[in-house]
């Protein structure tokens, strides 16, 4: 009987074919330029950013290029069928921001071959596909410093995501830039499980405050612990994007991505032919990382800041120097040295002020 | 360790758990199981936050988010009552709608600030320690939420409506006979149970975390339905149920700013297996809870048969 | 007044025109939408409905997307027959890939051609056990399956979030939340090459026919109806009510559990944090769609699978932003829905006052 009804379907679906086909030739003189999203443009933190970078996109090379978007794409079967979608439909260069795409970018740019993939925030690289991230840990570290400056209760209360290396790295730099101000920091970091909650971000915010925190700072999406932290009377940091319309009275400045600069330069290198498959770590100096405005806070806060930020700019400071300790005190980075690669990108240690262990 | 402000997190955390539990338990207990919370929530949340950009009127935003989730209701009736829909499938469908529909509504109010919903402030008796602070000093949808656990009570065990919606959802073939519009009484609940979803949904655009952004919810339509269940479908076990998760989310965030050597995954678990442990303990005694559930749900009616 | 009245015999000829009728009012609604939205409306539901099954690939990936959607769906339909809530296939499909995942990565390192059954087995054994939860729960202590198998979902998205950010991390992954990936011994033979087409689909065709034959053919299958239908009778016929309680939380959980381990083995190669897109919840709308018969389910999958394709795909080709794909489906379902209507009833004229004269 539902033989039937699937009859019923394809009938009304050949009829619609012929219908549409005259309808679909749509000429594809510009270059086209995929973007694969996990979550939704309207989450206002990491797929937000992407977005306006693909804007950018659009605007620095106008009719030259069109530019695709899949929003709200989940990390698992969905994300290769959507990446093959995008390759096979003309787009010549497409990128994945999320790290749970690297293993279906990878399987898709070995079935095309002619189309470049650019893998936000991955390790594993092919001829056609290219890797990049951001040097977060560069505007925390500043963060921490103007904490370190900034805190009455010397307790800084970090709501996180999950334990992965680019949180825990992030966690590490904002305590060593508050330690090198203010040896009596620490940090306690709660987790919520999650990229994006507001409810439950704001509550982690309400619990670590009443702890005694006094600078409130996020590896999750949402604007929620700034609020919180705005009507607590307490300081903030944003997070992804300048948030100051949230908390006018409570953020200090804001770890702003912007990915544009970069995708406006490889959609260039695309379409010139200079594309080549590369690696890339950018952070403060190219622009990938931003501070937004150093503001509510005393002058000379301000000023550290502004001097920490043209340090690590002109590469005179990395914020992973030696002498680094773990929290049992070992000494993990010598006094000088600067912490490997390899260190930074797998990162599974708290250094000296985190509170809390990290799931082994 | 200030265990006040710990009470008035609680309270934030519970209250949109109390207000669309209270709803969809209204909707039970005639006999229908709306899926749609979740749905229902956020189409409630976007148009509070809309209206009170717009209007600058927090009060209006309310309202019109109250509208929005009954709206939505009322949609979700009709498919199930007139149309004889299958009443879980229909209430699935409607969350999917709600997420795209206010996902495209919200389109614009991504990234806008708004003043949290104004706290009551009776001056010096709000700032009284403890009691003053708890009681005193929250804002309206708060005591709305306990307010409306009272009336729900009280109006399902003492008034003649309250029976009649009971039996209907008892038995919708016997309250026919007996004369009830069985339809009516079942739209009713519906229309009541998305209105108390849309209040929901303002507290959380307006009160809890006042911004917009895309499936804010993050689960907590479906933690509504679970506590009707939980409180086996009685109004103040629901309020127990809401308070008890609440509690529970909160605890468990503020022992991991102790510094607990415990995976954070572990915490996070302890408000579902809490839920389960306790509502296991509460339904040994099987009699008790049988008369409460009500026993048509998810049938549909046709008055002709 | 009109009233509906129900057929003794579901109508044959409106088993077809119900959904030609949903069909007819998507279009018709397709076309206001999209009108409004400033997108040409017969393009876009070409490319909603037609274009994803237009090319070989687009086809088996369609497929691909319905394989977990049936096989849940399937089981699932069985409890909902007999009146069993399992609303927590989520967490059934997410232990099957974890138990079957887990195996996998043990077995890792081994050459043999017995590590598939192996991961098969334990992916279907997890599902199994976190059905039996719920099921024992209910029938020991009474306590209503909604709320333990709901729970029990986020409790098991949550240790597989564990294991993946811990224990089961991908040792050469700088600490990724990622495990190895998969040998290929463990993996499901792909059925057609250059496709993602697994072994996992006759997985679900084979469920849809055995459950098929359960339920038509044999004295259990007449009990599980039974029960949902009138438990008095039931009762009264002495079925054995804890029976089926535990049955089809083992079967709709196994069944969840082998639609883990498919995904995980058959298109991902992996576990990450997250191996679902919500395939429980979705399933439970599917199994619904097809009226809880293994066959309609089959169908249902099917248009499921092409609503969610199809909105990637306009997406894709026409910018139709996500948030108008997630609406448009909503409205396709209720319509599908509410058409079905029509099919098991009939609209009658009655004189409303003659209505009441004969209460």
């Amino acid at each position: 009987m539902k033989l039937k009804k699937s009859f019923g379907f394809i009938v009304m679906a050949v009829a619609m074919l012929g219908l549409s086909s005259t309808l679909s030739s749509v000429s594809h003189a510009e270059t086209k330029v995929g973007f694969v999203y996990v979550g939704p443009i309207g989450d206002h933190g990491w797929t937000y950013q992407h977005d306006r970078a693909r804007l950018a996109v659009e605007k620095a090379l106008g009719n030259k290029v069109k530019t695709t978007f899949v929003e709200s794409v989940k990390e698992g079967p969905d994300s290769e069928r959507v990446i093959r979608q995008l390759a096979s439909s003309g787009h010549e260069l497409i990128f994945t921001t999320s790290f749970g795409f690297m293993n279906p970018t990878l399987k898709a740019a070995k079935k095309f071959g002619n189309v470049k993939f650019e893998h936000a925030t991955g390790y594993k690289q092919a001829k056609n596909v290219g890797t990049y991230s951001a040097r977060f840990y560069e505007g925390r570290y500043i963060a921490g410093v103007i904490a370190g400056k900034v805190s009455k209760t010397n307790k800084i209360g970090y709501v996180a995501s999950f334990p992965i290396p680019e949180v825990v790295r992030g966690i590490n730099a904002f305590m060593l830039g508050a330690r090198s101000v203010n040896p009596k920091m620490s940090i306690s970091v709660v987790w919520v499980n999650s990229w994006y909650d507001p409810g439950k971000e704001g509550d982690a915010a309400k619990a670590l405050i009443d702890q005694g925190a006094d600078i409130i700072t996020q590896h999750t999406d949402s604007p929620a612990p700034l609020q919180v932290a705005e009507n607590r009377g307490v300081k903030g940091f944003g997070q992804a994007s300048d948030m100051i319309k949230f908390a006018p009275k409570a953020q200090l400045s804001a770890i702003v991505n912007n990915w544009g600069a970069y995708y406006v330069e490889r959609t260039k290198a695309m379409m010139n032919g200079s594309w080549k498959s590369q690696d890339v770590w950018y952070g403060l100096k190219e622009g990938m990382v931003e501070m937004a405005p150093y503001t509510n806070m005393p002058s000379n806060a301000a000023a550290l800041a502004k001097k920490t930020e043209e340090a690590i700019r002109s590469g005179d400071l990395h914020p992973f120097t030696g002498p680094i300790k773990d929290q049992s005190g070992k000494l993990v980075v010598e006094a000088g040295k600067i912490a490997d690669a390899g260190m930074l990108l797998g990162m599974n240690f708290y250094v000296e002020g985190v509170q809390g262990s990290l799931p082994k | 360790m200030d265990l006040v402000a710990i009470v008035l997190t609680i309270i934030t955390a519970s209250t949109p758990l109390l207000l669309a539990a209270t709803g969809e338990l209204i909707t039970e207990k005639s006999g229908v199981l709306n899926l749609g919370v979740e749905g229902m929530m956020l189409i409630g949340a976007i148009t509070a936050f809309a209206t009170t950009t717009i209007t600058n009127s927090a009060v209006l935003g309310v309202l019109a988010g109250a509208a929005a989730g009954t709206s939505m209701a009322c949609v979700f009736g009709i498919l199930v009552l007139i149309f004889l829909a299958n009443q879980v499938a229909t209430g699935l469908a409607l969350t999917i709608f709600g997420i795209g529909l206010s996902a495209l509504v919200g389109t614009g109010f991504v990234g806008i600030a708004l003043e949290p919903l104004p706290k009551l402030d009776l001056g010096p008796i709000s700032a009284v320690p403890v009691i003053g602070q708890i009681l005193l000093g929250q804002d309206f949808l708060v005591y709305l939420s306990f307010f409306m656990v009272v009336l729900v009570a009280y109006f399902l065990s003492k008034t003649r409506l309250g029976l009649i919606l009971r039996a209907v959802g008892e038995s919708h073939d016997s309250a026919h006979a007996l004369g009830y519009p069985v339809l009516l009484v079942r739209f009713l609940a519906i229309l009541f149970g998305g209105f108390m979803c849309g209040l929901a949904g303002s507290y959380l655009s307006l009160a809890y975390t006042p911004l917009w952004a895309e499936n804010m919810t993050a689960g907590r339509g479906w933690i509504a339905v679970a506590l009707v269940v939980f409180g086996t479908w009685r109004a103040g076990r629901v309020a127990l149920g809401a308070y008890l998760f609440g509690a529970i989310t909160i605890l468990q965030l503020h022992v991991q700013g102790w510094g607990l050597e415990i995976a954070s995954q572990f915490m996070s678990m302890l408000p579902y297996l809490a839920t389960i442990v306790v509502l296991v303990i509460i339904s040994r005694d099987g009699a008790k809870i049988r008369l409460n559930a009500p026993q048509s749900i998810g049938k549909a009616f046709t008055p002709s048969r | 007044m009109f009233t509906l009245e129900r057929r003794v015999e579901q109508s044959k000829s409106w088993l077809v025109f119900s959904p030609i009728m949903a069909i007819a009012l998507t279009i018709l609604s397709g076309i206001i939408i999209f009108s409004v939205l400033d997108k040409d409306p017969w393009m876009s539901l070409y490319t909603f409905f037609i274009q994803p099954l237009t090319t070989g690939f687009g086809f088996t990936e369609l497929i691909v997307k319905a394989t977990p959607l049936i096989l849940i769906g399937v089981g699932l339909s069985i409890g909902f027959k007999a009146n069993v809530w399992n609303i927590g296939a989520e967490g059934q499909f997410t232990m099957g890939a974890i138990a079957g995942g887990g195996t996998a990565l043990f077995l890792n390192t081994q050459e043999s051609f017995l590590v598939l059954p192996a991961v098969l087995l334990m992916g279907i054994f997890g599902g199994i056990v976190w059905g039996m939860i719920p099921a024992f729960l209910k029938t020991k202590f009474n306590a209503n399956e909604i709320l333990t198998s709901l729970m029990l979902s986020y409790v098991a998205l949550l240790i597989l979030s564990y294991l993946v950010h811990g224990p089961w991390r991908d040792p050469g992954g700088y600490n990724f939340p990622e495990s190895e990936i998969f040998s290929d011994f463990a993996m499901l033979p792909i059925l057609l090459e250059g496709t993602r087409l697994n072994l996992g689909t006759v997985f679900a065709l084979l469920s849809v026919l055995i459950i098929y034959i359960l339920l038509s053919r044999t004295v259990l299958g007449y009990q599980f109806k039974v029960v949902g239908l009138a438990p008095a009778a039931a009762k009264h016929a002495g079925f054995d009510r804890a029976k089926l309680i535990w049955l089809s939380m083992i079967i709709s959980g196994g069944l969840a559990g082998l639609a883990g381990i498919s995904e995980v083995s058959g298109t991902i190669g992996q576990l990450l944090p997250s191996v679902s897109p919500g395939y429980g919840f979705t399933a439970i709308i599917v199994a619904f769609l097809g009226r809880l018969n293994p066959v309609g389910v089959l169908f249902a999958g099917l248009i499921m699978a092409l609503t969610y394709i199809g909105g990637e795909n306009a997406q894709i080709e026409i910018g139709l932003p996500a948030a108008v794909t997630g609406l448009f489906q909503g409205i396709i379902l209720f319509y599908l829905l509410a058409c079905d209507v029509l099919a098991r009833y009939r609209l009658r004229y009655k004189p409303f006052l003659k209505a009441r004269d004969r209460e």
